[in-house]
């Protein structure tokens, strides 16, 4: 089998872009959906004996002069999420919770309250952010010593490419951004990673024992090569998400969509955008062959 | 001989994979809801006869126990279930008193043989086990702010020595200000003020026809009162968290001026909070006489809402801080008084100021520092949160001293029951150096902590069957080995975890989860080459030979860099991330071993050195 993936490589490159033109596009506009974690707020998860009214819930809370508030359910019926905005003291999620009980004392059982100061909201962010662009240096270096600069800027400008998707997507379809979701985000970039070396190692070594074809048949054999584990490993990755997904509850709910959306673009990015990229750098067998060292004439007489 | 390991190899392998076994089987005892019985006091001990009563209280209440032993940090009730549990702490703390701590934990069930070779299961994260996480904030600008306080009585104190005129003296925005009519005694006060107190640094100025001396901290100065106040408050919080007798809590300093606080197990926030948050102190002071100069002297209300006022002296005889212990009790007329014991410093303090104030009224203040936030656009128009910090003090009693006071006395005029007792631990425990306020809390119900556990288990079994299910269908016996590296790779990384006594989380469980699906990537590469070498035509032998090999730098390189990125992870993430940051790391480097190692050892044992027609794989 021997799949012409270079030969779509103007196509594919369109496509890429496109997505993320489209991602930025919804980032700048929209922006992302940022959880709990990163805006500052409150937060209660309830439980209550039988499923009731939403909008009861909401008027109790309005009677209360609680402002600023949505309540959702969360997983299932009986579960309710109320969550409130900035301007809130840290004791407020004990009086919701009175204040969800005494009414004709329906029985509710806290899950869970969390509460986030606007300012520890924002270094979380800044820290996040901090460590995914260190993240990819690190990366850089890394692929940069080991193998050789074309590599590494082809395998960083694929993992932003995924990160970026992922966030778009995010963006896109106002799925909640928070804390778990900035994890498997690097997780992300850790797995793409993994699969756009395993391919870039075939195309060094490919380099190395064939010597007489075009950087593009040879790259397009190396990733045909690799293609089979390629699928393999990404399906066994994506069965345990999809498990994580279904079965993980609705706290890592966010979490394992990351995970899945990152790991089928990473998938995809490790077969058609890293390599596209070494080719736009024309790669050659130079680049990774070093020049015999010259001999260093004895100084001394 | 191609693909066969030395003996010494199979043996090294077994001897680590039962090491794993051994270190990761405490996993699969669940634990036991317990009650855990201490003393913070030096006159009382938990011994057999509090085991005794304990028990003997349960019985009488109807509650079944499961057993009682003694720890060494105590004694310890293990229950049948987490109700029993719940029911029986009440029982317990009445029966046995204030002077015992009662606490809820969860103990492990690990049997004997195994923890005295110091294994035991993995800790678990507040998410698995429901409880409470703080994160507070350290109010420094209000510590240098009280500092620069202390220095202006201090610094009144020298100028009247030296007979410098002053004005007035002020502390505004973390300078304090000493303002003078004439211009020589601004000179000379500068003089005495930069001789005596170094750690300042002075600069003078003229406006309106007055003359100032303004005094700054130091940079060094300044952080060593951050430094200061961070650490007494850690202190001080351990003593708080050490009382409200919470198992195995977690108090911890995060950055410059934060600290982290975590109550596993932990229900009641709210009266958790109060303790943690409290910034009470006494002060005690004596009432101003009729001839008080007016700026020596504050008025303040009474607490009990009478509106009584009082006239005291801005001196202090003693504060909170001199207080050795403290309990809570009930005065002859039934109503709640607190019995207070001073340490020697101000024990001695007090003496000498009412032995000569026999017959004048001492008052006993309550302080409260709070802080007040509000959100106020700022000039970009967004919304900033503005912090005022303010003190409110009311005087709980006013008394005449009919006597020289000594070491300990008892305090009334408190509201009620619960207050007393409050105050008591508040002053056991010590003072907050500086106002902290929580910038984070996250509390976690014991449901959803069971719910969790359940789940991730749940998902960690239906992924493996599927990963394990695939691998037999698509590579056959190879997928055997496979799959049995696999397993084995779970065991060590439940050893490991156990080993390094890293919290075990929701996000934790969700990395070990994906490690299952991404650890066969090395075995899936490893077999993908071997299957392209019998393809390009060579022998059995030589195929699982070179396969091994040449896939061996591309699994290093890429796992390498995934645990780059994992260690990554692990710095930037909090809680539960940094949970999920260990399991994939830890993951990464045991599945490396099993992948590689151990599904090497498994096919040189099948097929190695001997004659094979073909591969199953």
């Amino acid at each position: 089998m021997n799949i012409p993936f270079m030969s779509m490589r103007k196509i594919v490159a369109m496509f890429s872009i496109a997505m993320v033109l489209v991602s930025l596009g919804s980032l700048a506009v929209k922006g992302l959906q940022f959880g709990l974690d990163f805006t500052g707020g409150t937060l209660i998860e309830v439980q209550y004996g039988e499923a009731p009214a939403l909008d009861d819930v909401r008027a109790l809370l309005a009677e209360q002069d609680y402002t600023d508030v949505t309540v959702q359910n969360f997983g299932s019926p009986t579960d309710v999420v109320v969550r409130m905005g900035n301007a809130f003291t840290p004791t407020l999620g004990d009086e919701v919770l009175s204040t969800l009980r005494d009414n004709g004392n329906v029985s509710v059982e806290l899950m869970r309250s969390e509460f986030v100061g606007g300012q520890v909201g924002e270094e979380l962010r800044e820290q996040g952010g901090l460590g995914m662009l260190l993240a990819l240096a690190i990366v850089m270096i890394y692929v940069a010593v080991r193998f050789q600069f074309k590599f590494s800027v082809a395998s960083v400008v694929a993992l932003a490419h995924d990160v970026i998707i992922t966030l778009g997507i995010f963006s896109l379809f106002d799925f909640e951004f928070d804390l778990t979701v900035l994890a498997a985000l690097l997780a992300v970039i850790g797995y793409s990673l993994n699969d756009t070396i395993v391919v870039c190692d075939r195309i060094r070594e490919n380099f190395r024992i064939m010597r007489d074809t075009t950087p593009t048949e040879l790259i397009n054999e190396s990733i045909n090569q690799t293609l089979g584990r390629t699928i393999i490993t990404s399906m066994t990755t994506l069965f345990v998400l999809l498990v994580l997904f279904f079965f993980g509850g609705e706290s890592i709910h966010n979490f394992s969509l990351a995970l899945l959306v990152g790991i089928i673009i990473g998938t995809y990015s490790s077969i058609f955008v890293a390599a596209n990229l070494l080719l736009a750098q024309n790669i050659s067998r130079e680049d990774l062959i070093p020049a015999p060292k010259e001999e260093l004439e004895d100084e001394m007489p | 001989m191609l693909n066969k390991y030395p003996l010494w190899k199979y043996l090294l392998i077994l001897l680590v994979i039962a090491c794993g076994v051994i270190y990761a089987l405490p996993n699969l005892y669940p634990d036991d809801p317990a009650l855990q019985l201490s003393t913070q006091k030096t006159t009382t001990v938990v011994d057999q006869r509090t085991l005794a009563t304990a028990e003997q209280a349960l019985e009488d209440a109807g509650i079944e126990l499961k057993q009682a032993e003694m720890t060494p940090a105590g004694g310890t009730l293990r229950f049948h279930s987490g109700e029993d549990q719940l029911a029986a702490k009440p029982v317990i703390a009445a029966a046995l008193g204030e002077n015992y701590v009662v606490a809820l934990n969860l103990v492990p069930t690990t049997p004997e043989w195994l923890s005295s070779i110091g294994a035991g299961p993995a800790k678990l994260g507040l998410d698995l086990r429901g409880g409470v996480h703080f994160l507070l904030e350290v109010d420094t600008p209000a510590a240098l702010k009280q500092r620069l306080d202390v220095a202006a009585s201090e610094m009144k104190t020298a100028l009247r020595s030296e007979r410098i005129r002053y004005r007035s003296v002020e502390v505004e925005d973390g300078v304090l200000s000493v303002r003078f009519l004439q211009a020589e005694d601004q000179a000379a006060a500068s003089e005495v003020l930069e001789d005596q107190f170094s750690e300042y640094l002075y600069s003078t100025r003229e406006e309106g026809g007055e003359y100032f001396v303004d005094v700054r901290f130091t940079e060094a100065a300044r952080n060593e009162v951050e430094a200061y106040a961070l650490q007494q408050n850690l202190t001080t919080l351990r003593n708080r968290v050490n009382e409200l007798g919470v198992a195995e809590p977690l108090v911890q300093r995060q950055g410059s001026n934060r600290i982290v606080v975590e109550l596993p197990g932990v229900q009641d926030t709210a009266s958790a909070k109060r303790i943690i948050g409290a910034t009470a102190n006494l002060e005690f002071r004596l009432e101003a006489g009729m001839d008080a100069n007016a700026g020596d002297t504050e008025t303040l209300t009474f607490r009990d809402g009478s509106g009584r006022t009082a006239r005291l002296e801005r001196d202090v005889i003693i504060t909170g801080d001199s207080v050795a212990d403290a309990n809570s009790s009930f005065d002859e007329n039934g109503r709640p008084q607190v019995n207070i014991s001073l340490d020697g410093r101000g024990g001695s303090q007090m003496a000498r100021v009412t032995r000569t104030s026999v017959g004048r009224n001492m008052a006993v203040v309550f302080i409260e520092h709070k802080s007040r936030s509000r959100f106020v656009e700022d000039e970009n128009g967004e919304l900033v949160e503005e912090r005022r910090s303010y003190s409110e003090r009311g005087i709980i009693s006013l008394a005449t001293i009919q006597t020289t006071l000594g070491n300990s006395f008892r305090i009334t005029g408190l509201d009620s029951p619960r207050e007393s007792s409050e105050l008591a631990l508040l002053l056991r425990a010590g003072a907050l150096a500086a106002p902290i306020y929580f910038v984070e809390e996250r509390t976690i119900g014991p449901s959803l902590g069971a719910e969790n556990i359940r789940l991730g288990v749940l998902s960690a079994q239906i992924g493996l069957l599927i990963v394990m299910a695939f691998m037999l269908v698509y590579y056959k016996v190879f997928g055997i080995f496979a799959n049995v590296s696999l397993a084995l790779n779970i065991v060590l990384l439940m050893a490991c975890m156990s080993l390094l006594s890293a919290t075990l989380t929701l996000p934790g469980i969700a990395g070990i989860v994906l490690t299952m699906g991404m650890a066969v990537d090395a075995n899936v590469l490893i077999f993908s080459r071997i299957r392209e070498e019998l393809k390009a035509g060579l022998p059995s032998q030589q195929a699982i030979h070179s396969g091994f090999n040449r896939a061996f730098t591309t699994i290093l390189d890429a796992n390498i860099t995934t645990l780059l990125v994992a260690v990554i992870l692990f710095a930037v993430g909090t809680g539960p991330v940094k949970g999920f940051a260990v399991t994939l790391s830890l993951g990464i480097l045991t599945s490396m071993f099993t992948a590689i190692v151990v599904t090497r050892a498994q096919i040189n044992l099948v097929y190695g050195g001997r004659k094979n027609k073909r591969l199953f794989i």
